[in-house]
């Protein structure tokens, strides 16, 4: 009798604790679909932002030896854009590419990629941390944005600086975008760069030209660049949420 | 606890049960908030570990070399889960690599969806779970530290004094008995509990959110000190890892001690507070169990 009392009292614990399980999952699943919901979650990413910031200032992302180069610098989504503009300009080695800084700024600005390896130039051996946990290590020289910018003279509204790019990702008609805030502009290990490892940037890392933004995570580095244009906004671009994976409900910081 | 023989002369008084406050409400309500940002935590966690399920050790990702990794393959025309440890590869076809989806077809989801919020591939919205359930625990956690210090629970009920130090063999003999502490000790936790919780409150703790920060490029430019100490960002991931499987160890850990000691007496403990122990009179200190019948002698 007591027997059967603790074996009873067993399975009801077991079926409790199941059943307990069950719900949990199947709340959390429920929760995930809800927007209001994910929304409540997202709302710690001016914390993370915010609080990060704080404790690092404007310090510089860790530069390695050459020595701790990684063999293969793993690339990622965009690999081998099939834009027709991308197309023809890559038939032509490239001749024809121009980036051209718009948007708020006093004098907008062209230039080739002659005229860009012509400028300042920074390297910078750095780690690239991407959003799904793996890290490379890879040699970078570029003109740093603050640069770009000073020449462009950036206007007192400008906000953000967005980053318009060739590759057509989601395979949709639409375009790769980024945005970053001026802080992360102007940091000195922000630079537009044309060279990997001492060579043009390969196209599966973004040729001809790619942001290196340090502190940030690998998709907020856009690859294949053609246009960077200062913003009030970014709510009325594509998806409103300032980039590409952002609109399919990455965050904006991208910091962590 | 001793064994000094007094003649007991009430034959009912063969042992009383005495109702203790335990735990205070906001210990109790501070656990409960744990258990939850913990489980989020954890699902989260395989959500974005299933982004890319491969350890290293370093700075960068050797892809060739992980420590360990976990991935679907074909062989034999059957999708198969392959898991490999160092050098060592095994079948985990069915737990990791290759589970079964909602109708038991294999899927190539390396983490099987009952295990991750939210229950589909989807590294977005985990990382959404994770960073908010992360403040809220790391809070919880402040809270804990900050009351436990000025309630003085930290100093009177956790810290290791001499004489437990003393008795953690008779501890450890006491639990491969199954020998329930009773009377005051039974109201106490014993040293290897306390080692237990203390491990956690002050090393797996500091090293999960220490390790979970510098994952951040940002933080990074500010923790280069750490990333040295340990190798670098991939070994705080794996730490990272090794330290939430401590954290999951040290829970099932927990439970089985919560249904060995009696379930019910020792949830109630951590739901209302109200906790009974066992005082046993003077001639007796054989049945150890809490049975159905001591229940009656209770006593608010």
């Amino acid at each position: 009798m007591s027997r059967d009392i603790q074996v009873s009292r067993r399975r009801l614990l077991r079926a409790v604790a199941a059943g307990a399980g069950m719900g949990l999952l199947a709340g959390c699943d429920a929760l995930s679909r809800k927007q209001g919901f994910i929304d409540v979650l997202a709302s710690t990413e001016p914390l993370n932002r915010r609080v990060q910031r704080f404790l690092t200032g404007d310090r510089l992302a860790e530069e390695f030896a050459p020595s701790m180069i990684s063999p293969v610098f793993r690339p990622n989504g965009s690999i081998d854009p099939q834009t027709p503009e991308y197309l023809a300009l890559k038939a032509n080695g490239f001749g024809d590419y121009r980036l051209r800084v718009r948007g708020l700024v006093e004098r907008p600005l062209e230039f080739s990629l002659e005229a860009l390896r012509g400028l300042p130039t920074r390297t910078q051996i750095t780690r690239h941390d991407c959003v799904e946990g793996w890290s490379v290590i890879g040699s970078w020289s570029g003109v740093p944005l603050a640069t770009l910018l000073d020449a462009a003279r950036v206007r007192p509204g400008a906000r953000y600086v967005v980053f318009h790019c060739f590759d057509d990702l989601a395979g949709d008609g639409g375009r790769y975008y980024e945005s970053i805030d001026l802080v992360d502009a102007y940091h000195p290990q922000t630079i537009a760069a044309h060279t990997m490892n001492g060579e043009p940037v390969r196209v599966s890392n973004g040729a001809p030209l790619r942001m290196r933004i340090e502190r940030k995570l690998g998709y907020k580095q856009p690859k294949y660049v053609h246009t960077i244009e200062l913003v009030d906004g970014y709510a009325r671009m594509a998806g409103g949420k300032g980039g590409y994976w952002e609109d399919v409900g990455y965050d904006w910081y991208g910091g962590i | 606890m001793s064994s000094i023989v007094a003649p007991d002369i009430a034959p009912t008084r063969k042992h009383e049960w005495r109702t203790i406050l335990r735990h205070r409400w906001p210990l109790r309500l501070m656990h409960w908030i744990n258990l939850l940002c913990m489980l989020a935590m954890v699902g989260s966690g395989l959500q974005i570990l299933n982004a890319h399920p491969a350890l290293y050790w370093g700075e960068a990702s050797h892809f060739d070399r992980p420590l360990l990794a976990t991935q679907a393959v074909i062989r034999d025309g059957e999708l198969r889960g392959a898991t490999r440890v160092g050098g060592a590869r095994f079948d985990t076809t069915g737990v990791l690599g290759v589970s079964g989806d909602a109708r038991g077809k294999p899927t190539s989801a390396v983490v099987p969806g009952w295990a991750m919020i939210p229950g589909w591939r989807d590294l977005a919205t985990g990382r959404r779970w994770h960073f908010f359930f992360a403040w809220a625990w790391v809070i919880n956690g402040l809270c804990y530290l900050a009351w436990s210090l000025a309630s003085r629970h930290l100093k009177r009920d956790l810290a290791m004094r001499r004489v437990d130090w003393r008795s953690i063999p008779r501890s450890i003999l006491d639990h491969l008995r199954f020998r329930h502490p009773v009377g005051d000790e039974a109201a106490r936790y014993n040293p290897l509990q306390k080692l237990a919780y203390l491990a956690v409150i002050f090393v797996l703790t500091p090293l999960i959110v220490v390790t979970g920060l510098s994952m951040s490029p940002q933080m990074d430019t500010g923790m280069g000190w750490f990333l040295a100490l340990i190798g670098g960002r991939q070994s705080a991931r794996t730490l990272h890892f090794i330290a939430m499987a401590a954290f999951v160890l040290f829970a099932v850990v927990h439970v089985v001690m919560v249904v060995y000691a009696g379930p019910i007496n020792e949830m109630r403990s951590m739901i209302t507070g109200r906790f009974r122990v066992r005082y046993p009179g003077a001639e007796t200190l054989a049945p150890p169990a809490v049975t159905d019948s001591a229940e009656t002698g209770a006593r608010p």
